[in-house]
């Protein structure tokens, strides 16, 4: 297999005097979609802000593509061909959704290709596309903060609970976009507490607790093994 | 722009429009300042005085926010309180006025070309001063006390206070009086009143700036990044974007203007003190606050509503004179406790 596209050793952050993550270990293999799973607090968006540098890992080795970025800052990161999904999304509310792609495609104007892929996976991008992102709702200010990061050629894209406190219906369509992203070949880090997306998408499956990673596999095999799942997850079985 | 939307899809949902309060709300900023211009009107009385009154009001607040604009963005963008921006004021003053008394022969002839000629030299030298000066003050001493308040306040203080000594050694401990370009002496007769020329083209250069910045703000990618930036300053880095380098570009541009407003100031008052800087700062923190910290938009509306109310309370009621700017910020603040128009949320 050729080398991880995301390779994690070791890492420690603390926030603040609480200490977080204690030796994240993790392997990403290229042009798949790892899901970091876990219960609440156990730190994946930790992680994944370590890995951008919105949090400075104490100790471990971030590569990127095989290049060591763990003392890099972060927009040196994401130049080098990172897209980030935080969990509060980032919309800029007081740019439209114009000016908030315009920014998201930092090397040079959006291709008139990406943008009609990109109103093809979110209609209502289009439609509100001059309008402040402030007025979008819950759903589309969602869908922006993901179509920023396909704005642009990405090696990597981290993304953090695309699906969180969204209506069903708009739940399929991010996890829809997400699955054409997918399709291209695209090397997804994706957190996601909704086990039927996770299902869904995922090729493989990193389980953390505690600040660590406990289980890593197939994701096809954690979804067929019930107790596995109640082991890592503590997920009431059948419940999904 | 080609930007257009031939992938939309067929259903064409619309704004649910806003109710006239909701309308109301969002422009009532905006109709403050009509509002306190008609207001002043009917207390005053006669025409030609409540003209002279005004323009002389939008002057003082035009220059007001010249000094106020670079203060809002530079907190906006990296929550960087700055008492040191005074010193620009002051330090701005005394090179443009030391630059027109070195160009005695243009500012003396009736000739407005030369006249104008030398005021663009004393701004453009104040302005390179001033923009040097910003470099160095935040590299020195804002980059060591990012994400401290207080230690912010005190050392820019500190700051302020050794550069207006410094001002002490350089020109001598005296204020200096000057007299301005011999055409911008006089009074023009502007629909009926008389209006000192001077204040006309403060107006004027502030609107051109104001109208200036706005554009560079909505229409280039650096503005974009300066407004995404004062929102989200993380997500602006996640993009890629250096947002250190924007925050101190702003920073030098922020203090070049204040440097600007001290020439404008300067010859507005006709007398420069090393102190001048540290005065204004009152009046460009309340505009500051009113406004919404990190808005241009609303530090502009809250610099004219501060100059308008002063001048015409100090025609009115000349002992209130004093208070009514404070008056001002109270009403605001209790009316919007984040300004008139907040851009950064309360922290």
């Amino acid at each position: 297999m050729s080398e991880p596209i995301l390779k994690l050793e070791g890492i420690e952050t603390d926030i603040g005097r609480y200490h977080i993550l204690s030796g994240v270990d993790l392997e990403m293999p290229r042009g798949q979609v790892t899901m970091l799973l876990g219960r609440n607090g156990v730190g994946k968006t930790t992680t994944l802000r370590s890995v951008i540098g919105h949090w400075r890992a104490k100790s471990g080795r971030i590569l990127f593509d095989g290049q060591d970025i763990t003392r890099m800052p972060t927009p040196a990161i994401a130049r080098m061909g990172l897209g980030f999904v935080p969990e509060d999304m980032g919309i800029f509310s007081d740019l439209t959704v114009e000016e908030n792609m315009t920014l998201a495609a930092a090397s040079g104007p959006l291709s008139p290709k990406r943008r009609d892929r990109i109103f093809a996976a979110f209609p209502p991008l289009a439609t509100f596309w001059r309008a402040p992102a402030g007025t979008l709702s819950g759903g589309q200010k969602q869908m922006l903060s993901i179509a920023r990061a396909m704005a642009e050629e990405r090696r990597l894209y981290l993304i953090d609970e695309p699906t969180k406190g969204l209506a069903p219906a708009i739940v399929s369509t991010m996890a829809a976009a997400l699955r054409e992203l997918k399709r291209e070949g695209a090397s997804i880090l994706l957190v996601e507490q909704n086990f039927a997306v996770a299902r869904a998408l995922g090729d493989r499956a990193a389980v953390m607790e505690g600040g660590r990673i406990v289980w890593t596999g197939a994701m096809a095999e954690l979804a067929t093994d019930a107790k596995l799942q109640s082991r890592l997850l503590g997920l009431s079985v059948e419940g999904v | 722009m080609s930007v257009q939307s031939e992938g939309a899809p067929a259903h064409r949902p619309t704004f649910a429009a806003l109710s006239a309060r909701d309308k109301l709300a969002k422009s009532a900023p905006f109709l403050l300042l009509p509002v306190l211009a008609l207001v002043g009107l009917a207390l005053i009385g006669t025409w030609p005085t409540w003209l002279t009154l005004t323009v002389s009001g939008l002057a003082m607040g035009m220059m007001i926010f010249v000094m106020a604009s670079g203060l809002t963005l530079v907190f906006g963008l990296m929550d960087v309180i700055n008492f040191g921006h005074g010193a620009f004021i002051s330090v701005g003053a005394f090179v443009g006025i030391s630059v027109l008394a070195g160009l005695g022969d243009w500012t003396g002839a009736a000739s407005l070309a030369l006249n104008i000629g030398a005021v663009l030299a004393a701004v453009i030298a104040a302005m390179a001063v001033t923009g040097a000066l910003g470099w160095g003050f935040e590299r020195v001493l804002v980059r060591p006390v990012y994400g401290a308040h207080l230690r912010q306040i005190l050392v820019t203080v500190g700051g302020l206070i050794v550069i207006e000594q410094m001002i002490h050694v350089v020109w001598g401990p005296d204020e200096i009086f000057l007299t301005r370009p011999e055409m911008l002496k006089g009074v023009t007769l502007f629909a009926g009143a008389a209006v000192e020329t001077y204040r006309l083209l403060a107006v004027v250069v502030g609107l051109v700036l104001f109208v200036a910045m706005r554009m560079v703000l909505r229409r280039t990618k650096i503005g974009l990044i300066v407004r995404a930036g004062v929102q989200n300053g993380e997500m602006v880095e996640a993009l890629g974007y250096r947002l250190r380098l924007v925050f101190v570009g702003t920073f030098v541009a922020g203090s070049a203007l204040a440097g600007l407003g001290g020439v404008m100031w300067g010859l507005y008052q006709e007398v420069i003190t090393a102190g001048m800087g540290e005065e204004m700062m009152i009046l460009v923190f309340v505009v500051v606050i009113i406004g919404g910290l990190g808005s241009v938009e609303g530090a502009f509306i809250g610099a004219l509503l501060v100059g308008l109310l002063q001048n015409y309370v100090a025609f009115l009621a000349p002992k209130l004179a004093l208070v009514s700017n404070i008056g001002l910020m109270t009403a605001i603040l209790m009316w919007r406790p984040e300004g008139m128009l907040p851009v950064v949320r309360a922290k």
